[in-house]
């Protein structure tokens, strides 16, 4: 009996290669008519619930920051707080000069972006561990800063002018669209980010980062990016808090650079789903529905919150995302690749269901 | 395949240790398919194979480092498959692994006395392994990362000798070490088993392993190509199991196998 | 005479730090675990501390010892169940899960205890008082008890790890764990073991800085992290009379800002923090392959 050496070598032209097994054009669809109908909301709710939105959708951008930086860059940063709060007095202080407080989040965004720069020199090379810890230090020592300058408020805080004699209702509206605004561009920033090629570059340093390095991957520079990307998010969403709340109070307990914020968005991450771009969303829902359920107890839901996070961490790791996902194999956001094998079409491979490329 | 053998007395043995039929993986990788052995007390079985042949793994495997996916191993009639490595060690089985790994931050004594730590009642004392190495005296409080690979090797034998093992476990004790350090530390085997100690040992070096082995079996590429006594096989039969030329052919059938499952997962 | 004063107090102020440094150190160096809830680990015990006096009254010197073993049965038992579970899981969830610890705990004493300032009164005893050198120098016998307290507990450490059977399964441990395994050692009851080495020496230190000066929940966070990280920093991984050495830069600089401005204090205690960050992170960064 002659057995042939070599399997045979199939054409490389039967093979199909796409972003997703089922056609995400639905989901793209479905994407759009979700926010769409989120913006109308001013017109059909009332404004307790928009408020109550605003908060989800600033933890919402933090959420998907964070799990940009822990879940696809392994930066597991505790000082994001420094970047929220920063962005709130990058609103603060053009809005003491004249400049309206919408018109200030992009330089929200930017501004905390540039300090990340020096930020990033100082921390880039520390290992994992020692990388978190310093930039839990990072943080407060810019916090300490914040509260020695008294134009801006100094320990106490300040509240922000600029909204004088506006309607309270209108203005409840524009900032419930800010939020809406810089939410969508953050989930939209990340999820394009991870589509093109740094996402790839990610998912190589993630895989195994000695091998990345020798195939050329300017591993560093993607962390930078990622860091500088995180940072800006993480401003935008505190010149909406800032805008939300009217004022911009510093202090670590409570305050806008307070670590309760990098606790909130790491433990939506962690139970929604890391590494996952549908996890922060979950995780914000479980968030919210926490807050609004314990509001009364004061740190309860934070309690609450850190334990679950720590079970999940355990006993789940996926997240909440992951275990759906791993039942129905949805992607709502597409970033990986899946191999189709000749002839399969998508009617076929819902009755087998192998598992996607990514 | 007798679950027991007879002596030169006449009367059955049971095996000290009992290998049945080990499947062992790698992720997916299929390291181990199938493999069996039995070591009678006295015995010096040796394991031999080329690279990647699945030796190593079969022996970390007995050792408790990894788990195999289906199999049994019984050792003095118990079953320690999914036993911890620590208790298999406290129960008398002691591996030394390959490429030593003695403790770095430790001195030689240091890593002698971390040997002793759980050690059974026995002969072997730490006084007894200087004997053996009448080196090791004046190094003793000497950081062993210093030391050759031959030192190191015999630091390493000597840890697992003071825990007063029942079956010592060597693995590739001639890498990396030039032919006649080998044959040195080899030759300490005698005084080894005469104080009741069983060896299996893993070796790439084959002409060595049949000087010392009372019992050998083959591997290649996770398969048992050849087993029995050195005395009853031959030089060719033995190189024929190494590279897998000849007479059963594990290779090729194995080849032929994967290309049989992947046709059937168009 | 006020700068001498200063910097002997800073001297001996380096000796609490060392005692914070400590665990941090042992926990990292044995068990690669960054532990971010470590300084809220040195409150607690300062709030047992506080608690156990409270309600049985005992002499303050008594709490000592019973916080000490309360938090290294704590510690052995979270070493063997949490943290261990977390180990296996990589280094992403054993940050999580230490982090995610840090703000339970935090939040747990904001709830049950209000954010009010706290201390482990001394009394009028003997050791509240201070002595004098000279016409110009006060030194509190509290703080000479704490530095002593901490050169006990570094060479209590270091005569346990290098010379008895533990110290030396702990270090074989920390060396190979397989090779561990295969000598006979449960590397997860060494880890608790040192755990819980690490929680009372942290215990220790909580009492020593709750009877100094005054806790609240966010006290492990605010100052205690820092403190500990910079003394390990600034010694140098992996040395355990680094940490004295670390605590004692830590504390002169300290007192130094606080002689040219009071509010200067903890903002020293971040320079000095930054600097070595950027001109010794030696043990800190991560092993990179030159390319």
């Amino acid at each position: 009996m002659s057995v042939t050496t070599d399997a045979t070598v199939r054409s490389g032209q039967d093979r199909k290669v796409t972003r997703s097994r089922r056609n995400v054009a639905w989901t793209g669809a479905g994407a759009l008519v979700v926010v769409v109908v989120l913006a109308l909301f001013p017109y059909i709710v009332y404004s307790g619930t928009t408020a109550i939105m605003v908060q989800a959708l600033i933890v919402l951008t933090l959420a998907s920051m964070w799990n940009l930086l822990a879940g696809y860059a392994g930066l597991v940063s505790v000082g994001q707080q420094a970047f929220f709060g920063l962005g709130a007095y990058f609103i603060l202080i053009p809005a003491m000069h004249g400049v309206s407080p919408f018109a200030a989040l992009p330089i929200a965004a930017a501004g905390a972006a540039v300090v990340s720069f020096p930020l990033w020199w100082l921390v880039s090379r520390l290992r994992t561990g020692y990388f978190a810890i310093a930039t839990w230090v990072m943080a407060s020592a810019i916090a300490l800063f914040i509260e020695q300058i008294q134009s801006i408020g100094g320990g106490t805080g300040m509240p922000l002018p600029g909204f004088a004699g506006m309607d309270p209702t209108l203005l409840a509206a524009y900032t419930y669209w800010a939020a809406l605004i810089v939410a969508v561009v953050a989930i939209g920033s990340v999820y394009f980010l991870l589509r093109s090629r740094l996402g790839l570059v990610l998912t190589a340093i993630r895989d195994d980062e000695t091998a990345a390095r020798s195939s050329g991957v300017k591993v560093g520079l993607a962390r930078l990016l990622v860091f500088v990307v995180a940072a800006a998010g993480c401003g935008a969403a505190g010149g909406v808090l800032a805008i939300d709340q009217l004022q911009v109070v510093p202090g670590t307990s409570g305050g806008v650079f307070s670590v309760q914020w990098t606790a909130i968005m790491a433990f939506a991450v962690i139970i929604g789903g890391l590494g996952t771009i549908e996890g922060p969303i979950i995780g914000t829902a479980v968030y919210m529905i926490l807050q609004q359920t314990l509001q009364s107890y004061n740190a309860w839901y934070l309690i609450i919150l850190g334990l679950v996070a720590i079970a999940i961490a355990i006993f789940a790791r996926r997240g909440l995302w992951g275990l759906l996902d791993d039942k129905f194999n949805i992607r709502l956001f597409p970033v990986g690749y899946y191999l189709w094998s000749p002839g399969e079409t998508r009617r076929r491979q819902r009755a087998k269901g192998p598992a996607p490329v990514s | 395949m007798s679950t027991s053998a007879t002596g030169a007395s006449g009367q059955q043995r049971a095996p000290l240790l009992d290998v049945r039929n080990l499947i062992v993986h790698h992720g997916q990788l299929r390291a181990l398919s199938g493999i069996s052995l039995q070591v009678f007390p006295g015995e010096v079985y040796a394991i031999i194979g080329a690279n990647g042949a699945g030796k190593s793994t079969l022996l970390r495997t007995i050792a408790g480092l990894h788990y195999p996916t289906e199999g049994q191993i019984l050792y003095d009639g118990r079953d320690v498959t999914r036993m911890r490595p620590d208790k298999r060690a406290t129960a008398g089985m002691a591996m030394v692994p390959e490429g030593r790994r003695l403790f770095p931050s430790l001195t030689l004594e240091e890593n002698l006395k971390v040997g002793a730590t759980f050690a059974r009642s026995g002969p072997w004392t730490i006084e007894r392994v200087y004997d053996l190495f009448p080196w090791m005296k004046e190094r003793r409080g000497q950081k062993t990362a210093q030391m050759s690979g031959g030192e190191q090797q015999s630091v390493a034998i000597g840890r697992a000798l003071v825990a007063n093992p029942r079956v010592l476990l060597l693995d590739e004790l001639s890498l990396g070490l030039a032919p006649v350090i080998v044959q040195r530390i080899y030759g300490m085997l005698p005084q080894i088993l005469s104080s009741g100690v069983t060896v299996l040992l893993v070796e790439q070096d084959v002409s060595q392993a049949l000087r010392v082995a009372t019992h050998l079996q083959c591997l290649l590429e996770g398969h048992s190509t050849l087993e029995g006594r050195p005395a009853d096989v031959t030089a060719e039969q033995v190189e024929a199991a190494y590279f897998g030329m000849g007479g059963h052919h594990a290779a090729t059938a194995s080849a032929a196998e994967n290309i049989a499952a992947e046709g059937s997962e168009a | 005479m006020s700068w001498v004063n200063a910097i002997i107090q800073g001297i001996l102020t380096g000796g609490l730090y060392a005692l914070f440094a400590c665990g941090l150190s042992l926990l990292f160096g044995v068990m690669r675990v960054v532990n971010l809830a470590h300084g809220d680990l040195a409150t607690v015990a300062a709030y047992i501390g506080i608690g156990i006096i409270a309600i049985t009254h005992v002499p303050f010197l008594w709490s000592v010892p019973i916080v000490v073993a309360i938090m290294a049965v704590l510690g052995y038992v979270l070493q063997r169940s949490l943290i261990q579970a977390a180990i296996s899981r990589g280094e992403l969830t054993t940050l999580i899960v230490t982090f995610g610890l840090s703000i339970v705990i935090e939040n747990g004493l904001l709830q049950f205890f209000t954010a009010n300032n706290r201390g482990i009164g001394v009394g009028s005893s003997l050791i509240s008082s201070s002595f004098s050198i000279g016409s110009g120098l006060q030194i509190a016998w509290l703080d000479v008890a704490i530095f002593g307290l901490a050169v006990v507990v570094l060479l209590g450490l270091q005569y346990f790890l290098s010379a008895s059977k533990y110290g030396r399964l702990i270090r074989a441990v920390a060396d190979d764990r397989e090779a561990a395994q295969l000598s006979g050692a449960n590397y997860q009851h060494v880890f608790g073991i040192c755990a819980a080495l690490a929680f009372a020496t942290v215990a220790l230190a909580g009492i020593s800085y709750g009877m100094t000066t005054v806790v609240s929940p966010t006290t492990g966070t605010d100052t205690i992290l820092l403190f500990a990280f910079a003394a390990v920093v600034i010694g140098g991984l992996g040395s355990l009379w680094g940490t004295l050495v670390g605590g004692i830069v830590l504390g002169v600089s300290q007192q130094i800002g606080a002689q040219i401005n009071i509010s200067y204090e903890l903002l020293a205690g971040y320079i000095v923090f930054l600097v070595v960050l950027v001109i010794r992170p030696q043990g800190l960064t991560a092993r990179r392959s030159q390319t």
